[in-house]
């Protein structure tokens, strides 16, 4: 993690990403519309009965066999083909073990596997619509105006530096620095285990984009001040204070105390 | 306070005026006490470090100069940091610790090691000056006629009683009602902006909202659409800091109770976003549980339960905001709050 | 000295024509050879102090760009992710000075770490004072500047923290608000003229800076200044060693050892908090953003000093009593009123307490040893203990974060734990202290151990003991054993009865707890047959010196040397009993 996450933090890297994001999710997405371009964007008949196959044969147990909803497991009726993305292609779902909440991990699925689910589930009922690379695309947002948004929306969970925070009984929002534009846009649109929903009435497609640009900016910003002690706050400040700084001090003032030969 | 006594002086040590050596413990001579080549060794290292502190004072002046307050350079283990306040730190820092550290390394090799002794004496003062000072205390006390004229002595007690009173007095006006002084801070505190028909609008983008732009398990962080108004007339953040609120949709099912009958608006639910416990302001909101939790002292309230307080150290459930829709479909406010938002005090009834 | 340097003549002359104005010279000449003591553990104050200059100096600098105003202004420096953002004067000119003004960022960090670390390092110099006994008789007054210093600090971190009006420091605000507010019957009027009306108005940053930068440093100043001239007078306490008594003072003199020293650290204490300020970040309020009373961020904390606060704020259980229409908070009052009220009070009081307990009136200038004093040692960690846990208590939600935790468990633990984590802290520290003390003793009685095990001729094996150093002596019986004091008397002889007798008796009983149970040091004569006795060992080892491969042998016959005329082998170990 410690890994990804700091190769990520390079631009090049984040970019490259993005761009593989945008075209993989382009791709994916325009040969979905090329079929019914509606909004409660339905994939071919081919990949819904695939998609079918996959739900019943590793997802029913919890969610049902019609998607109902059991006691495990919520409704996917209506959650829409993001939210399946989301949780699939972050290795959220399939749940590795019950816990407080479910771990993102390597995904289970293959792409096209994923894109079979979400077409499933998105035939189901209509709900919210995989990003397009239009709604991804944050290059004309405001920054400045997205550090409102996300102070006014996310940072109560997230933090103000996106480090992620605790909930209760153990659950957690988090860390975002790993996380890509289209996470984010589905995370917002779907509202994923304790995330509620940010719906496009009242946080619309350009809020949304300049939220991205604000965490993206969070992600590769330089550290004015030196070394950044996570962004947590006072309690690194302060963990570092007592085991360094003073540390130093001591280690300074015993010297000065020692007896020279 | 010179100690010229002899006592427990032990010969070999060199003592000085006014010290005495310890005693029994024998003195180890230093490497450089006894060979002159390494205490000219210490010399030069003692004077190496004052060089190199003048350097880095030079140093600094050029990266003073040289270095934009926006450079950025990669330093592996720090990443990506701002150049210019790290080799300010950098060259401004070591050039004070080596100061220090000369001087350190200066007294602890080339300075005398011997420790030596000094005698304390009593702290209380000798017996015939302490006499002197209450005699001239009592003398003083008899001349000024302190004890015979009671009426200065009780006039000047009430004088210097009453000396502080303006002082503190003024101290009133540190805050005066804007309604022409006819409102107590309770009073103030148990009001806020919202009104019957006020209609709610997101916070930071100001629009309108209508029920079906709230999905099930959706928030929105809201204000009254005339804090903007508001806010730009009284120049403050107070208004803002009381009205802020929070927008919740449940399953109308999922809700177990309201602090009023039809409150919500078809599953809305509108609390309060500052906590009952010391006022931070709440939007932890977890769709699932319906828990709100308060990231400062981590109280929490089960929104779907009329907000009462399931954990924390708060003691009030949030204040729930009765909502409606108006003639153009908008959520509005139905009323004010029924009790004063925020943290509790004195006055507060409930 | 027979020539004179210019530097010398100059020096001289200016001490004459101060000394014809100021008569200085009378107290130089006292007080240029003051011995003060060196240990390591003296310079945890000259910390505080040096770190409080380094805070006066930096912050001198930051008054220079700091606007201390809540008037809206529109962001235009160069900090681009809040550009165009309405925000706080004081807000924007912090961001100026981190951002557009040369070297700002340094100051500011430099200010905040030496802030944290003059508060840190006047606890840490509490705690030694504490635990060495150094407030006793005459010191007691200096222990309670040294408690006012401490709250003084506090009150200015915190105003100092509140300065910037980011998302963090007013979060901070506002629940300092909750809190004067939740006071009975003056509350909310305590909160209207403390904030000019309602939280947050624009008040708030003014009056806190005249209080951060006037009021607060000022009695700082005026303290640090009486502190220091009651050390001066009193004379530093020293540490027990040969050569060190009650009566004396055992060290380097002023000049020029203790000032080369002093001085010295003086630059390496801002030599450190300089780089530290250049290397670390501190405070980025460039990413907590402006304050808005409507946002904050999870993990909102204070900084370390307030932690504890923060603690006790977040365990305590939801108590609040509505009493005739009025509302008392204790959810509020107790942790953040009450207890700390308790806490400091003590805190100043102990002193007075201990001496009342113990009846000690004589003066002490020799330290202590923590073991020696087994109920303050066992006080002390107990109450450190507490203040520890109230401390995690502030950070539970980081806590939780980092280690995959729940806030709740985590809450719920720390609310058992805080009434029985510290008396087990006091009753372990107090067994350890007396298990030292028993150690000590058989020091005394039969010298150090070595570790070397010596067989004797007729079999036997034991331990070559060493008789102790010096130095081991002269700490070691530096202890002064003192008798608890006696159960008084229900009635005197005449059949008088003792009306003070219930205050005695709780004296008596407090005096027991306090003294009870120490070890008392084994008279001269045992102590000097003890030390004879080790001597004898030293003699039975002694042929062993002449074993060129003492070193070898020892490790062949795993660790148990033989005596010089022991049968080696078993075989003729067996062979010699048969005998």
């Amino acid at each position: 993690m410690k890994f990804l996450a700091a190769r990520r933090r390079n631009p090049l890297v984040a970019i490259g990403l993005l761009l593989f994001a945008l075209i993989a999710v382009g791709g994916g997405y325009a040969a979905i519309a090329n079929v019914q371009p509606a909004q409660a964007s339905v994939g071919s008949q081919t990949q819904v009965e695939e998609g079918k196959r996959l739900y019943l044969a590793g997802c029913s147990s919890c969610h049902g066999m019609e998607a109902q909803g059991t006691e495990t497991g919520p409704t996917l009726i209506g959650v829409g083909a993001a939210a399946v993305n989301f949780q699939v292609a972050t290795g959220r779902m399939p749940l590795a073990a019950p816990g407080a909440q479910a771990v993102p991990k390597d995904p289970t699925y293959t792409e096209e596997q994923i894109a079979a689910l979400a077409a499933y589930v998105a035939s189901l009922a209509p709900g919210p619509a995989i990003p397009t690379a239009e709604d991804l695309d944050f290059s004309d947002a405001d920054v400045a105006q997205g550090g409102v948004l996300f102070r006014t929306n996310c940072a109560q969970c997230h933090q103000a530096a996106g480090q992620g925070g605790a909930l209760t009984q153990g659950k957690y929002a988090p860390n975002l620095m790993g996380s890509t534009p289209q996470q984010i846009w589905e995370a917002m649109a779907t509202g994923p285990q304790s995330m509620p929903v940010f719906s496009t009435a009242t946080l619309p497609a350009g809020d949304k984009q300049a939220i991205m640009a604000y965490i993206t900016n969070l992600q590769t910003a330089s550290s004015p001040g030196g070394l950044d002690l996570g962004r947590l706050g006072p309690v690194t400040e302060g963990l570092f204070l007592f085991t360094a700084v003073f540390a130093a001090l001591i280690a300074a003032a015993i010297w000065i105390g020692m007896k020279a030969r | 306070m010179t100690d010229l006594t002899t006592h427990g002086a032990h010969g070999s040590e060199p003592t000085r005026p006014g010290h005495l050596p310890v005693a029994d413990v024998p003195h180890v001579l230093r490497v450089a006490d006894t060979d002159p080549k390494a205490a000219k060794r210490v010399e030069r290292q003692v004077s190496s470090m004052f060089l190199l502190s003048i350097l880095l004072v030079v140093a600094f002046v050029v990266a003073y100069i040289g270095i934009d307050k926006s450079t950025v350079v990669y330093i592996p283990v720090f990443g990506e940091v701002g150049a210019s306040t790290i080799a300010l730190g950098l060259t401004f820092g070591a050039s004070v610790l080596l100061i220090g550290a000369g001087a350190i390394q200066w007294a602890k090799k080339l300075m005398p090691d011997v420790e030596v002794v000094q005698m304390r004496h009593e702290l209380v003062s000798p017996a015939d000056e302490t006499a002197e000072a209450a005699a001239n205390y009592e003398r003083g006390k008899e001349e000024s006629g302190f004890a015979r004229y009671k009426m200065i002595r009780r006039t000047m007690i009430g004088a210097m009683a009453l000396f502080p009173i303006p002082l503190v007095i003024m101290l009133r006006d540190l805050w005066s009602s804007p309604v022409s002084g006819t409102l107590s801070p309770a009073e103030i505190l148990s009001t806020t902006i919202w009104k019957k028909g006020e209609r709610i609008v997101t916070d930071a983008t100001y629009l309108p909202v209508r029920p079906e732009d709230l999905p099930v398990g959706g928030l929105v962080s809201a204000v009254p659409a005339s804090l903007q108004e508001v806010q730009h007339l009284e120049g403050n953040l107070n208004a803002r800091g009381k009205a802020a609120i929070i927008l919740v949709r449940m399953d109308p099912d999922e809700i177990v109770s309201q602090q009023g009958d039809g409150w919500d608006y078809q599953g809305i639910l509108a609390y309060s976003k500052i906590c009952t416990h010391v006022g931070c302001p709440i939007a932890l909101y977890e769709q699932r549980t319906h828990h709100l939790l308060c990231p400062c002292h981590q109280s929490t309230f089960d929104l779907a339960n009329s907000g009462n307080v399931v954990f924390g150290p708060a003691a009030r459930n949030m204040p729930q905001l009765p909502i409606g829709v108006d003639s153009e479909g908008y959520l509005i406010a139905m009323d004010d709050f029924s009790e004063p938002i925020g943290p509790s005090f004195w006055e507060r009834s409930k | 000295m027979t020539t004179t340097s210019p530097v010398e003549k100059a020096g001289a002359s200016t001490a004459t024509y101060v000394d014809q104005r100021l008569g200085s010279n009378k107290f130089l000449s006292r007080n240029l050879g003051k011995v003060f003591p060196d240990h390591w553990s003296f310079m945890l104050g000259e910390i505080a102090l040096y770190s409080f200059i380094v805070v006066l100096l930096t912050g001198v600098y930051l008054t220079l760009f700091f606007k201390p105003s809540m008037v809206e202004v529109v962001y235009n420096g160069s900090y681009v992710p809040l550009k165009g953002i309405e925000m706080s004067e004081a807000y924007a000119s912090t961001l100026n000075i981190s951002f557009d003004v040369r070297g700002g960022m340094l100051i500011r960090q430099m200010h905040h770490w030496a802030a944290l670390i003059f508060v840190a390092s006047m606890s840490v110099h509490m705690f030694r004072v504490f635990f060495t006994g150094a407030f006793r008789k005459p010191r007691e007054f200096n222990w309670i500047i040294g408690v006012v210093l401490v709250t003084l600090g506090l009150g200015a971190g915190f105003t100092g923290y509140s300065l910037p009006d980011d998302l963090l420091s007013g979060t901070g605000l506002q629940i300092i608000r909750g809190i004067v507010q939740s006071i009975p019957v003056i509350g909310t009027w305590g909160a209207f003229l403390l904030f000019g009306g309602e939280f947050p108005g624009t008040d708030i940053i003014p009056r806190l800076y005249s209080l951060h930068i006037l009021v607060i440093p000022g009695l700082i100043l005026a303290m640090v200044t009486l502190h220091l001239m009651m050390v001066f007078t009193q004379k530093h306490t020293q540490f027990p060693g040969p050569g060190r008594t009650n009566d004396n003072v055992v060290g380097y003199p002023l000049m020029p050892v203790y000032m080369a020293k002093a001085g010295g650290f003086f630059f390496i204490v801002f030599g450190i908090i300089a780089l530290i300020g250049g290397l670390v970040t501190i405070n980025p309020i460039w990413i907590f953003g402006p304050f808005t009373p409507d946002q904050v961020s999870a993990g909102s904390q204070p900084d370390w000093y307030i932690g504890f606060l923060e603690g006790a704020l977040r365990m305590m259980p939801n108590w609040e009593t509505n009493l005739a229409g009025f509302t008392l908070s204790w959810n509020i009052l107790i942790p953040a009123v009450i207890m700390p009220g308790i806490l400091f009070t003590a805190l100043g009081a102990y002193p007075f307490i201990e001496a009342w307990v113990t009846g000690d009136k004589r003066e002490h200038h020799l330290l202590d040893r923590p073991r020696n004093a087994p109920t303050r040692t066992g006080l002390g960690v107990m109450s450190i203990s507490f203040y520890l846990l109230l401390f995690v208590g502030g950070g539970n939600d980081i806590i939780a974060d980092a280690f995959d935790l729940s806030i709740n468990g985590i809450t719920w633990f720390l609310r058992i734990a805080l009434f029985v984590i510290p008396p087990l802290m006091f009753v372990f520290t107090r067994r350890i202290c007396l298990g030292l003390q028993r150690r000590d003793r058989d020091k005394l009685l039969h010298g150090y151990e070595t570790g070397r095990v010596l067989r004797l001729p007729h079999g036997e094996f034991i331990e070559a003991h060493e008789p102790l150093s010096i130095k081991d002596m002269a700490v070691i019986t530096s202890k002064t054993d003192i008798a608890p004091l006696p159960v008084p008397p229900k009635a005197d002889i005449d059949g008088v009865k003792n009306k003070q007798f219930r205050k005695q008796n709780l004296r008596s009983k407090l005096s027991h707890f306090f003294y009870g149970e120490n070890i008392p040091l084994p008279s001269a004569a045992e102590i000097e047959a003890g030390q004879a006795h080790v001597a004898h060992d030293a003699a039975l080892e002694a042929p062993l010196a002449s074993y060129e491969d003492a070193d070898e042998l020892r490790q062949f016959h795993g660790g148990v040397l033989h005596h010089p005329g022991m049968p080696e082998t078993n075989a003729e170990q067996l062979a010699d009993r048969k005998e």
